[in-house]
């Protein structure tokens, strides 16, 4: 509950001299509690927040710009060090967004790789983010055994792209490579196996009388003050909205899977945190129906106007070493126009407005990106709440500077 | 939404909004409003309340660029209705330094954005209560986003071992930016002029094909 409700002012006279301004601080941009580059300043009255205002921008690479100047193949790793937390989501939603302009589709085993990646990008994303939030409010083991399970996923994605981070994996057309043998086992086996670990990290935190006491009636948004800030993804459904992206406009194959959305009732730190552990068992499911309907076929568009040819034939037909060529220097035209194209990132909605004007590269890239909607209203959440409280709210944000500074 | 439906919808709004919005369209299947951009409080304020539109959200404002025109920069509000499952996205036009309504008192979300966009593209929000700059650097000059601005930017900054402190200098590359252009007449791709292309067109008079001896064009 916000404190300057319950808070009295003592009745003793303060005299001119005596009197306290409300009182500067100011947070980050170096404090392991600010999640990055956050920088805040904090006016406080006592140990009460009255004002929140966060500083952005220190991260800020200019991405968008730099799209301007790029191919769209060029164009697309810099999506993966926006919200480094779970690159491929990203990717996901700029192919997505080329595909609609270029008006292609994808074959139907890209789209299950593609779903089966966004999942773990999700279950990555709510594992570091679950345990970074438990550690703020001072519980230091879950961060432990959360970050082992975390570096096992992340081996998945090496194994498919050769890199833990950075994958460049989700191409508008496809993907870059099909999985290699072998991998499907591995996953489905560390699929049955992570519900116990999220359990231990269960049992740490759900029933804890001290995270309970950090968390509970802490940053509170109705419903309607989630709608009127932009909330998407977790932070919206914790404010008991159900609304999801992957059921409500899905996109690939996520109208073939079987999932539910979970919804918070309260929309305090509290339900973010569980809506985010019932969310990793919801992608687990998923990730175990993409592996068990996987189905055969190519995981590239057959358009080698777009989707490079295999390497193979480029050491035989001249026809595929030229469009290779041509793929690898000039890239692709995209036919002018404009789409605006949502995903369901494990963050909320991110999304991309992409205007092309039939060259090969975007006229204009617009990023959309959950965390800064989400930041905005820190500013609201914290208000009236104690300093160690805003941190909470913080830590249930789930922001990344990668993705809000751009 | 199916088409028609959402046909319906575009019908609705300009009906209801006659005078306020220019006009809708389609692209991609996406509802797209054309507004003034003196009404915009208006008619997001429809959009949101409106029993038949309902868009709750708004998620996202955005500047774009267009330098050859004279109304140069565009100003995109993408809208969203969970209750339709629905979006649309609100188009307006303004020149360089006019001054733009802000839509903070129909959406809180809009503060951000339009701080954004100020600090991208330099478009002055009227009536929004924190128009600072956002993602740039304390002091930035010149508005990045812009077409005209360069990549590379005017200024750099290093830490002067001297003076203690960061400075900034302007941009000294060691070698110059190569924006590398590999457009070219490739079969597959859309119709773009290239140059040299102008030699390869059919002169409007007085060109003879010499294989059929008459004259091509002649007629019109």
């Amino acid at each position: 509950m916000p404190l300057r409700n319950t808070i009295e002012t003592p009745d003793v006279e303060i005299s001119e001299e005596t009197q306290i301004k409300p009182f500067t601080m100011n947070f980050g941009p170096q404090h392991p509690a600010a999640h990055g580059v956050l920088r805040l300043v904090l006016e406080m009255e006592g140990e009460v927040v009255e004002r929140a205002d966060p500083h952005i921008g220190l991260l800020h690479r200019g991405t968008e710009k730099l799209i301007e100047y790029k191919t769209y193949t060029q164009a697309l790793p810099y999506f993966d060090r926006l919200d480094y937390v779970a690159p491929m989501n990203q990717e996901h939603a700029f192919a997505l967004a080329t595909e609609k302009l270029l008006g292609i589709t994808v074959p139907r085993r890209a789209q299950y790789i593609r779903v089966l990646y966004a999942e773990l990008g999700r279950i990555l994303n709510h594992l570091l983010n679950i345990t970074t939030f438990a550690l703020d409010v001072g519980a230091l083991t879950p961060a432990l055994w959360g970050f082992e399970e975390r570096e096992k996923g992340m081996e998945f994605y090496e194994r498919i792209c050769g890199a833990r981070l950075h994958a460049n994996y989700f191409r508008p057309g496809g993907v870059a490579r099909d999985m290699p043998a072998g991998l499907a086992e591995d996953m489905m086996a560390w699929c049955e196996a992570l519900p116990d670990y999220i359990a231990d990290i269960e049992s740490l935190l759900t029933e804890n009388r001290i995270f309970k006491q950090r968390t509970v009636d802490i940053g509170v948004v109705t419903t309607e003050e989630a709608q009127d800030w932009g909330f998407s993804g977790p932070m919206l459904r914790a404010s008991n909205v159900p609304w999801d992206l992957r059921k409500s406009q899905p996109y690939d194959a996520y109208e073939e899977m079987d999932f539910d959305i979970p919804v918070g009732k309260t929309g305090d730190c509290y339900a973010r945190y569980l809506v985010r552990m019932a969310e990793i068992y919801e992608s687990l499911k998923i990730m175990k129906q993409c592996l068990e309907k996987m189905p055969e076929g190519y995981v590239k568009a057959n358009d080698y106007k777009v989707t490079p040819p295999p390497r193979a034939e480029m050491k035989s037909l001249m026809e595929a070493l030229i469009h290779h060529f041509k793929l690898y220097t000039e890239g692709y035209h995209v036919p002018a126009g404009e789409t605006y194209t949502a995903v369901e990132a494990p963050k909320g909605e991110f999304a991309v407005y992409l205007v092309s004007d039939g060259s090969n590269k975007p006229y204009r890239c617009r990023i959309r990106a959950p965390g800064f909607a989400h930041l905005q209203a820190l500013d609201f959440m914290s208000k009236g709440h104690q300093l160690a409280d805003s941190v909470a709210i913080i830590g249930s944000l789930d922001i990344v500077f990668g993705e809000i500074d751009r | 939404m199916p088409a028609e439906a959402l046909q319906d919808l575009a019908d609705y709004i300009a009906e209801k909004l006659e005078g306020e919005v220019t006009g809708t369209s389609f692209m991609k299947d996406e509802l797209v409003i054309h507004a003034h951009a003196e009404n915009i409080v208006s008619v997001m304020q429809f959009l949101r309340d409106d029993k038949e539109c309902q868009f709750h959200i708004l998620v996202d404002i955005c500047g774009v660029d267009y330098p050859e025109r004279t109304k140069r920069f565009e100003i995109v509000y993408n809208l969203l209705s969970m209750r339709q499952n629905n979006r649309a996205r609100v188009k307006i036009s303004a020149a360089e330094n006019e001054i733009v309504p802000s839509v903070t008192s129909v959406f809180s979300s809009a503060g951000w954005f339009e701080r954004e966009a100020w600090d991208m593209y330099g478009v002055p929000f009227s009536g929004n209560p924190d128009l600072r700059r956002i993602l740039t650097d304390y002091g930035f000059e010149g508005h990045p986003q812009r077409k005209d601005f360069p990549l590379t930017g005017y200024v750099e900054l290093r830490y002067n071992e001297e003076l203690k402190r960061v400075v900034y200098e302007p941009v000294k590359l060691a070698q110059d930016y190569r924006n590398f252009d590999y457009v070219s007449p490739w079969e597959g791709m859309t119709d773009i002029q290239l140059p040299g292309d102008e030699k390869g067109t059919i002169p409007p008079h007085g060109w003879t094909d010499t294989k059929k001896g008459r004259a091509k064009n002649a007629a019109s």
